[in-house]
């Protein structure tokens, strides 16, 4: 059976311009609990390779909780439960038998609070590179610095690399966490609202960071801000109380959604 | 627009809060005179008796001049053993409790026991370690001792390691393990390194703590009024020896006890300083 048949109401395949696109991450059937609770109800829906995948919706509707699916971040808290299909590259990541270091140095992830290890800025992503890599000294530093300024770092951090990383700014350790994540040389990369703790100007450099990224690596990001769902991403999926409402290509999501309650998030009636 | 002010309500509001806070500033004085009290006792009859014999000769007989090397020097064997034996097993109790099996029923079961460990009598490890070593092995010994204060050392140290380590934010380990970070790793690399200033904190007030206790020692390393690092023979410490001479009639005796108090005392209080010191560190960086 090829998983890309699959269809439901909800999902607005890209018709005209699917040519091109291959798909990262399908999922397929998933639901979500904790506990007794079913957070996501029957998702289904492509991430595409090299292309930004923006996850909305109000508080609570599962956004987060789909997410953490993704590199199984759910896994490390007990009654947490995934059922259904995740395929990452048709490999089954929901499969009891999936190595978890392994998933999670593919599908890296960068979370809401830039969240620095208590190392030096150097350290921070040296010891990512290493933890997986046997390389000398010099091509450590090399790659390091490659990380940075892919994370549009290098230029502020260069002269105090034995600062501790926690002595950056807010944005400057979210984009020393982004680095860190790079470094790791995953192939897809999750941002869990990775804006809503910054001002309005680092917001702006890791939109476009993300933009820059996007053409070595899948991105899925969550956001609270409708304006940047609609700035940084090439497809949109609408969640509302764990369901999956509406799934498309941005541009058609915000300017002609096919759904009531997509339409009423996006113009601010609620949320 | 203005309200109107009863000024009745307002004045015995002010009278109350007056009387509360008096109550408060006495209690605080009542409380501080005692300790200051005590400690410029200590200060005053200690630090008449402190000279360089004191650290280079052995306790005397009464009568004798002498001083306190030997409690000296083993107070530090011992508290150093159970130190050595206290910190690895607290450390890794803590970290099961908080890491491993932080939602695992035997961490509460752990957790509670460990609490009353905490609080348990010194004397009964003493009379603990007595029966299953002491009577066993038929003779007092440093080893004994060491591990009496051994038991005491663990709960402290099982405390402080589960609290540090339960501070260290969960985002931080969803962010090691994001990069593909094994749980060990985790622990040793990112979660140790946040939480080790408190954890070290905790092992220094470990020791604060065993470094006064004498009731376990009674029971177990005993005393030895001669220059031994035997750990297989009794070994000398200067709680023991502060107790014995003490409540002895002669008044060089007495006078070397009050020195030894005052030295513990200050030991005991540079410590606090240090783990002070590495605490405020905790929280600036």
């Amino acid at each position: 059976m090829s998983l890309a048949t699959f269809t439901t109401p909800t999902v607005n395949r890209p018709q005209s311009s699917a040519e091109g696109l291959s798909e990262k991450i399908t999922v397929r059937d998933l639901d979500f609990f904790y506990g007794d609770h079913r957070a996501l109800k029957s998702i289904s829906m492509p991430f595409y390779q090299s292309k930004v995948t923006a996850l909305i919706g109000p508080s609570g509707c599962g956004k987060s909780t789909f997410l953490r699916i993704l590199n199984r971040m759910y896994d490390l808290y007990p009654n947490q439960r995934a059922a259904g299909h995740v395929r990452l590259d048709n490999e089954d990541i929901l499969a009891p038998s999936q190595d978890l270091n392994l998933l999670r140095a593919k599908v890296g992830m960068v979370f809401q609070k830039p969240t620095p290890f208590p190392m030096t800025i150097y350290e921070n992503i040296a010891f990512g590179i290493r933890l997986y890599e046997k390389l000398p000294k010099s091509e450590i530093d090399d790659r390091v610095k490659h990380c940075l300024q892919r994370a549009a770092l290098w230029e502020e951090v260069k002269d105090k690399m034995n600062a501790n990383g926690l002595s950056l700014s807010g944005g400057q350790q979210q984009r020393l966490c982004i680095a860190r994540t790079v470094a790791v040389r995953p192939e897809v990369i999750l941002f869990d609202e990775p804006c809503s703790a910054l001002d309005p100007i680092s917001t702006a450099k890791i939109e476009e960071l993300i933009d820059e990224l996007k053409e070595d690596y899948t991105i899925a990001i969550v956001t609270h801000n409708m304006q940047q769902a609609a700035r940084v991403s090439d497809f949109t999926a609408f969640m509302y109380l764990g369901e999956l409402v509406e799934y498309g290509e941005t541009t058609q999501i915000f300017t002609s959604p096919s759904d009531r309650r997509t339409q009423d998030y996006i113009t601010g009636r609620f949320g | 627009m203005a309200v109107e002010v009863s000024s009745a309500l307002y004045n015995t509001r002010r009278r109350r809060n007056m009387v509360a806070v008096g109550l408060a500033f006495g209690a605080t004085g009542f409380g501080l005179l005692w300790l200051v009290f005590i400690l410029a006792e200590l200060l005053w009859k200690g630090f008449s008796g402190l000279s360089l014999e004191v650290f280079t000769q052995m306790t005397p007989p009464p009568g004798g001049s002498g001083g306190l090397l030997n409690p000296i020097a083993g107070s530090i064997l011992m508290t150093v053993l159970a130190v050595m034996i206290g910190t690895p097993l607290g450390i890794l109790a803590g970290t099961y409790m908080a890491e491993y099996g932080r939602y695992d029923r035997l961490t509460t079961v752990v957790r509670f026991i460990n609490d009353i460990l905490l609080s348990a009598p010194s004397i009964v490890i003493g009379l603990f370690i007595y029966e299953i070593m002491v009577a066993q092995m038929g003779h007092f010994s440093g080893w004994a001792g060491a591990i009496s204060l051994a038991v005491i050392v663990i709960p402290v140290v099982v405390r402080t390691t589960e609290d540090m380590l339960t501070l260290v934010p969960d985002t931080l380990r969803e962010a090691a393990a994001s990069i593909g970070l094994p749980r060990s790793l985790m622990i040793q690399k990112v979660a140790y390194k946040a939480a080790r200033a408190g954890m070290v904190t905790g092992v220094l007030l470990a020791v604060a703590r065993i470094s006064g206790e004498t009731a376990p020692l009674l029971f177990t390393a005993l005393n030895n009024q001669f220059w031994s690092l035997d750990m297989n023979a009794p070994v000398s410490s200067l709680p023991v020896v502060i107790f014995q001479f003490a409540l002895s009639p002669y008044h060089d005796w007495q006078q070397l006890a009050w020195t030894g108090a005052l030295i513990i005392t200050m030991a005991v209080l540079a410590l606090s300083i240090i783990a002070r010191v590495l605490a405020s560190k905790r929280k600036t960086s």
